[in-house]
């Protein structure tokens, strides 16, 4: 480390722990308190990046949230690398390894830097007009134009570290800890309420805590001092809690927020071990107090971008916070008086104060007089015109301004320098009060955004509220807090405070250059290389709306999302077109206020937690049947059971064979069950369904077809009359929640005069499904009591029973047009009774089969599933299902809309069978279908909803939607593919026992 | 994130609870008598208007009720919360 960069009397930085780093693969020296910024600065390194679009050389330029250029990737681990981090929030630690982005090979020799040279060529929206023709292009020079641009590398492998989500309820959430955030603190903690402060740095105090100057005291100590005991009595205050290294990151309606806290960023690595890394807290809060400060603006001039440009806020902090100079020789440029503060820092800690340059004609304020009593030199009404140094700063050169200030005058001064401090004033940080809702006005007199109207329960004080000076701030803030809290605090009431006041204020948006705008290079975003240029030429190109300037110059748009470039964009397009700024307004100020980690995002929700897992109750004796499962929503189903290393298809093959041919055995578990009990239940059911229920005996069940207001088909299921008043409706898997709610909504708010009560009793039985020839055989064994005979126990109806004296409920239902039995039993019973049945079967060869046998199976049949071969634009008529719509009902969901004008038209797309002109050939789900191949532009006619290669009648079946699919029975159509066309033919939906025998076979 | 005022569980987040559209649309006692364009009128149409606005909300995580709101669009204020079946507290 370069010692004599290093001031040794500093109190902040612990100067006896060194830390050791790496960058760019060197090994570095820091101390413990250092950020990686302040430790790279330190080490006599500006130079950290290279610039997005022309690859400039950039450095170190703030030292907050808001630093646009010192943008760095963290650690080497294909899991725990992470891009963008901001070298300035970035606390060192034993082991730290960062490097620069955006480079290559090397940040110090960038192949890309050949961009600055052609620089002229690359103007605002360059790739949009450039890669537009011909379309078909882009597919090449995107993988180009990708493989230039970004910043960092995303990690690749799943990331080790622990997140965790945590919620908080507060009085009051006092954010920013500087002084006006721990007056606000402090004052409600000692009124009784429960206050929460957070500040994103390690520690309080803001900038406050490091300013030791005679202009700025209270009670005749220095005001950081007086802060320091401040912050001393805020522990023994019991309602408060102090979160540091936490930083807001949203603010939503209704006072919640979102806060980062970093747990172990800053630890060494060993310390970090099986730690919670970050901690995304959601904080409802009664009342929020901002106090978020402001942030120094740059400067726009030419060549304004070098490593050494500094905001002379942050040259401050460097040499008062953290003892490390950013130059021997520094120059500072300024349009107001805080660069004095840093001036007489660098001046008080040995640093040659080369000049001031300022933009204002003369001043004399308190801090500038004691700036000139120390002998600082001052160029008054003065600008910088150009600065020289590639790699880093090395002279810049001062013109006179002109009495209009829009040019400059007179001879050319050239001054050498190793750092230029920039201070163009201050922007209040009003992101969170807008992202909140809250309407900002603008104050002329120093071109700032202040929170003017909100509808939450909240202020703004200090700095965020346009107070800049000491006493203003403390004395406003004491004011708006008592009132916002109805408290009366007398302690901040009668300080003595000493503070230099501004007395002249002069803001020049864009500097004057001796040459002309096009020569130089102005930047306004420094992060995504937007120039003032850009902006203008936007303006010229037509753009007027501020939103539509910032998308086409991406002026803003970057990671820092333009905290240091959008009051000088703004500027500079009122300016241009002549408007006044406060009337053009901001652009939105969208959360998170800095970049969250994905981690912190999702929390403990990965990997099994990532969403709610259902598993029937017969799950592990899938998995030991070595199962492959499919997802339907949250439940894993039974895909199919594979045995020898056969595939799918293999396995779907034997499993839909066995099925017809002897018995097979499906968990239906999972098909919604909902139990509906009430005096009017078969009115209900009258009215949801669009068949007629009021005639359902006691132990019949009945297939329903439910349709939306719109007459399209919304779920189907049977149904069962248990008893008088009783019945149960099974949904389809995926609609469950969805029918229930619906139902409950009808209930709820169009009939609650109906006597019915809805209960979701999915998860409270296991449905075991035996069907095939032999499932007779197979129930008699296990329930040897029950008489099977069709004329007891019928098709479509229900009967009570008992397994090992466990009570369960048997329907005689088919969803495979086989002889078929289901078995609904309390779900701790439900995996016994399916080994039951299974060892019961196992003479006939009883088959486990999955969720894509029993759409085989149904598919055979013609049977639809509500979702796949419906999709909300299929009334029951286009399924031909005509007949399950009552003509006799007056009325029932969906009823009025089946003839709209458009639902009986009769074009349609129409629900029909295809077979393949080869019956081997097996249609893909999804594929268009179309009459002719000849013509182009061709109509296409619909498409293949369900397809499969039917063991049972030895060919290939789909069903498919069809334009006037009905009328076109017999027809030839085709079914274009990539590689070739397959001839197919419209044929009914109904593909194996039409005359439905096998039912009770 | 609002806070909702559950009018049979009080005051809970907004992620317990769905959105149901605008409220005191009544389904047709006799549909059948409708026109196209005046059953297109019941089932299509709704305001969405920017400001104060009748809304219909379901505790669905919670109660599993279905309740009426006065919201305003605008600024996401809710005004009042009523029962279904009630008039809505403010014209």
């Amino acid at each position: 480390m370069s010692k004599n960069l290093r001031i040794t009397n500093n109190k902040f930085i612990d100067q006896t722990s060194r830390i050791s780093f790496k960058f760019d693969g060197k090994t570095l020296y820091g101390f413990k308190g250092d950020t990686l910024a302040s430790a790279l600065l330190a080490n006599n390194i500006h130079l950290v990046g290279r610039s997005f679009k022309y690859h400039r050389p950039r450095g170190i330029m703030a030292c907050g949230s808001e630093e646009p250029n010192a943008i760095v990737q963290v650690g080497n681990d294909a899991s725990m690398t992470e891009p963008n981090t901001r070298a300035t929030e970035i606390e060192l630690y034993e082991g730290l390894e960062a490097s620069s982005q955006n480079c290559w090979p090397s940040v110090n020799f960038d192949i890309g830097a050949i961009n600055n040279f052609f620089s002229p060529l690359i103007p605002a929206a360059f790739y949009y007009k450039t890669f537009m023709w011909p379309a078909n292009f882009w597919k090449l020079y995107e993988y180009f134009i990708r493989k230039s641009a970004g910043l960092g590398k995303s990690p690749t492998e799943p990331d080790k570290d622990i997140y965790d989500h945590r919620y908080l309820h507060c009085d009051v959430l006092v954010v920013g800890g500087g002084v006006s955030g721990i007056m606000a603190a402090k004052t409600a903690a000692k009124n009784k309420l429960n206050t929460v402060l957070i500040d994103d740095k390690n520690i309080l105090g803001g900038t406050t805590l490091f300013q030791k100057n005679e202009c700025f005291k209270i009670n005749n100590s220095y005001s950081s001092d007086w802060l320091k005991k401040e912050i001393e009595t805020l522990n023994s205050l019991k309602n408060l809690t102090i979160k540091t290294r936490t930083s807001l990151a949203a603010y939503h309606s209704y006072n919640y927020l979102l806060a980062r806290e970093n747990l172990t960023d800053h630890l060494c690595l060993n310390e970090k071990k099986d730690k919670i890394r970050q901690r995304l807290w959601k904080i409802r809060a009664k009342k929020v107090v901002i106090a978020t400060g402001a942030m120094e603006r740059p400067l726009i001039f030419n060549n304004n971008d070098r490593p050494g440009i500094i905001l002379s806020s942050s040259i401050k902090k460097y040499i008062d916070y953290y003892g490390v100079k950013c130059g021997q020789k520094v120059s500072l440029f300024t349009n107001n008086d805080s660069a004095y503060e840093t001036a007489i820092s660098l001046n008080n800690n040995g640093v040659i104060v080369n000049s001031v340059i300022d933009i204002r004609d003369k001043t004399n304020s308190l801090i500038v007089k004691q700036a000139e009593k120390l002998g600082i030199k001052i160029h008054w009404k003065s600008s910088v015109v150009n600065t020289n140094g590639y790699k880093k700063i090395n002279s810049i050169e001062i013109m006179k301004l002109s009495d209009n200030g829009t040019a400059v005058v007179g001879k050319k001064i050239k001054e050498e320098c190793d750092c230029l401090a920039i201070s163009g004033g201050w922007t209040p940080r009003v992101h969170l009060f807008t992202q909140s809702g809250g309407k900002l006005k603008f104050r002329n007199e120093d071109n700032v955004f202040l929170p003017d109207k909100t509808d939450l329960d909240q202020i703004s004080i200090g700095s965020c509220n346009g107070d800049f000076e000491l006493d203003e701030v403390i004395e406003n803030s004491v004011n708006l807090i008592n009132k916002f809290l109805k408290v009366n605090n007398n302690d901040y009431v009668n300080l003595e405070i000493i503070s230099s006041k501004e007395i002249d204020k002069k803001n020049i948006w864009l500097l004057p250059s001796d040459k002309p705008l096009g020569k130089t290079k102005p930047f306004l975003d420094f992060q995504n290389d937007s120039t003032a240029n850009d902006v203008k030429l936007a303006l010229r190109e037509g753009f007027k709306s501020i939103e539509h300037v910032k998308r086409y110059t991406t002026t803003g748009m970057a990671t820092d999302q333009g905290k240091l470039s959008n009051m000088h964009a703004l500027g500079i397009i009122a300016e241009t077109a002549g408007v006044k700024m406060g009337e053009l307004g901001t652009t939105t100020f969208r959360p998170p206020y800095t970049p969250l980690t994905f981690g912190a995002i999702v929390g403990r929700n990965i990997g099994e937690f990532f969403d709610i897992t259902r598993r029937t109750p017969m799950h592990d004796w899938h998995v030991e049947k070595k199962a492959e499962f499919e997802n339907v929503g949250q439940w894993k189903r039974a895909w199919y059971y594979p045995i020898n290393n056969e595939n799918m298809n293999e396995a779907v093959q034997r499993e839909s064979k066995a099925a017809r041919d002897s018995a097979g055995i499906l968990d239906a578990s999972t098909l919604g069950k909902i139990d509906i009990q009430g005096s009017d239940t078969s009115e209900f059911l009258n009215r949801v369904y669009t068949n007629a229920w009021s005639k359902l005996e006691i132990g019949k069940c009945r297939y329903g077809l439910m349709l939306n207001e719109d007459g399209m088909v919304y779920d189907d299921g049977v149904t069962t009359r248990l008893s008088e008043n009783h019945y149960l409706m099974t949904t389809t898997t995926g609609g469950a929640a969805n029918v229930l709610s619906k139902l409950e909504d009808y209930l709820q708010t169009e009939w609650p005069e109906l006597d019915v009560y809805l209960t979701s009793v999915t998860d409270h039985y296991g449905t075991v499904s035996i069907c095939g020839p032999n499932s007779k055989k197979i129930l008699s064994k296990v329930i040897p009591d029950l008489d099977l005979s069709d004329k007891e126990f019928p098709h479509m109806s229900f009967k009570n029973a008992l397994i090992d004296n466990i009570k369960c409920r048997v329907m005689r239902i088919s969803f495979t047009g086989e002889h078929s039995y289901e078995i609904n039993i309390q779900s701790s019973y439900a995996k016994s009774v399916w080994e039951k049945c299974f060892d019961a079967g196992k003479e006939f060869n009883i088959t486990p089969y999955g969720t894509e046998t029993m759409h085989l199976l149904r598919a055979e049949k013609g049977f639809i599933i509500a979702g796949q071969d419906t999709d909300g634009t299929m009334t029951p008529v286009d399924l031909q299902m005509d007949w399950i719509i009552s003509k006799k009902k007056y009325d029932f969901i969906g009823k009025r809309s089946l003839y709209r004008s458009d639902t009986i038209r009769e074009d349609r797309k129409q629900l029909v069978g295809l077979l393949t002109e080869d019956p081997k050939e097996i249609l893909e789900e999804g594929a268009q279908i179309v009459a002719e191949t000849n013509k182009q532009p061709i109509e296409m006619l619909g498409h293949v909803t369900s397809s499969y290669f039917s063991p049972n009648l030895n060919k290939s079946i789909a069903l498919a939607v069809v334009k006037n699919g009905k009328k076109l029975k017999g027809q030839k159509m085709f079914v274009p593919m990539k590689d070739k066309t397959i001839s197919v033919t419209i044929t009914d939906t109904v593909f194996l026992d039409k005359e439905n025998k096998r039912l009770n076979a | 994130m609002f806070l909702i005022n559950c009018p049979y569980c009080g005051e809970r987040d907004q992620s317990e609870f769905t959105a149901g559209g605008e409220a005191h649309i009544v389904r047709p006692k006799q549909p059948t008598e409708l026109s196209d364009d005046q059953w297109a009128e019941f089932l299509f149409m709704r305001k969405n208007i920017k400001g104060v606005q009748l809304e219909r909300w379901n505790h669905a995580h919670g109660c599993r009720k279905w309740f009426n709101m006065v919201r305003d669009t605008s600024n996401d204020k809710i005004h009042a919360v009523y029962k279904m079946g009630e008039k809505p507290p403010i014209k």
